[in-house]
């Protein structure tokens, strides 16, 4: 959704922000969403009308995830004056249109990788680096297990040397809050950075 | 989480927003906070059921994303009646933290700070 103006001032309402976690279909996400966030995730489902397919042809499918994106997402109160929500991204390519309008005003992204296909991640991390997006990677350990080393994900995945690889376990609260702080961290370098030059800093 | 709809909803939601799918305005993001204006102004029209309960839930701040998931209804629905209500000034919206990646960083360390009282 464009438009970046503050709509009316004067509520009390607290800043808010957000990070997407992104990552293949079945990596994880909605569970470390749920790891971290202090509610229940919850879901919303846009049908795909509204995406712009442009046909509500629902009838005759029986099952409704047919024809919706479901999104689901959590929040950590950070203070009085600050809410992080956590999106988790649709996970089916087919979907990545969607990323769009998530990823606008994302202060960054967690891309979780599952330690067993590590392809299934390879899109996401294509769309972050692709719109200079700032993003950590977080590979899941299946059952918290980590057979490789990051070094060995990073070439796996051929990400850039300065990308950061982090081994966690989405069913870790600990674990997934280390993630979005080196998310954090990340960002805070970049920034740093990028006022001592008064130019932007390079891709993460 | 959804429980079973099976059955579908009562309303199609589409004609809870007169058939339009887009907003009049686009001012509503996932995170934009919405808050009832309390109380509502004079000569405000009677708002419809679904707006109604718009107004219950913002008595607190909320933002569209959790508005649209206890109405269990489509973002783009809910921010469609949210424009309505914003121009009739039953409601205030409060955009999301504006972000420029490289210079915001007291923003930054709010949030890292927050994470790390987790």
């Amino acid at each position: 959704m464009a438009g970046s103006s503050p709509v009316v001032e004067g509520t009390s309402a607290p800043d808010t922000v957000k990070i997407l976690i992104a990552g293949g279909f079945g990596v994880g996400k909605t569970t470390m969403v749920g790891s971290v966030s202090e509610i229940v995730p919850l879901r919303t489902e846009e049908p795909l009308t509204s995406a712009g397919l442009g046909v509500d042809d629902l009838g005759g499918i029986p099952e409704k995830h047919a024809t919706t994106v479901a999104l689901d997402f959590g929040r950590i109160t950070l203070s009085q004056e600050l809410v992080l929500y956590l999106f988790g991204t649709p996970g089916q390519q087919r979907f990545w249109f969607m990323w769009n309008d998530l990823a606008i005003g994302a202060l960054g992204a967690v891309v979780l990788v599952d330690v067993r296909r590590p392809e299934s991640s390879f899109a996401a991390i294509d769309f972050f680096e692709r719109r200079g997006i700032p993003f950590v990677v977080g590979v899941n350990g299946f059952h918290g297990e980590h057979p490789y080393a990051p070094e060995e994900i990073r070439e796996a995945l051929a990400l850039p040397e300065n990308a950061h690889v982090l081994l966690c376990d989405a069913r870790d609260r600990d674990s997934c809050r280390d993630v979005l702080i080196a998310l954090i961290d990340q960002l805070i370098a970049r920034s740093a950075q990028s006022n001592g030059t008064g130019r932007p800093a390079g891709p993460a | 989480m959804n429980g079973g709809d099976s059955a579908g909803r009562l309303v199609r939601p589409f004609t809870l927003t007169g058939g339009r799918t887009r907003p009049s305005r686009a001012d509503f993001t996932l995170i934009t906070s919405v808050t009832t204006v309390d109380p509502p102004p004079a000569r405000a029209e009677r708002p419809q059921p679904e707006q109604a309960r718009i107004l219950r839930l913002c008595a607190k701040p909320l933002v569209v994303a959790e508005l649209a998931a206890q109405l269990d209804l489509p973002v783009s629905v809910v921010c469609i009646m949210l424009s309505d209500l914003l121009e009739a000034g039953r409601i205030t919206a409060r955009a999301p933290r504006e972000i420029s990646r490289t210079s915001d960083l007291d923003l930054l360390q709010k949030v890292r700070d927050g994470l790390g009282r987790l």
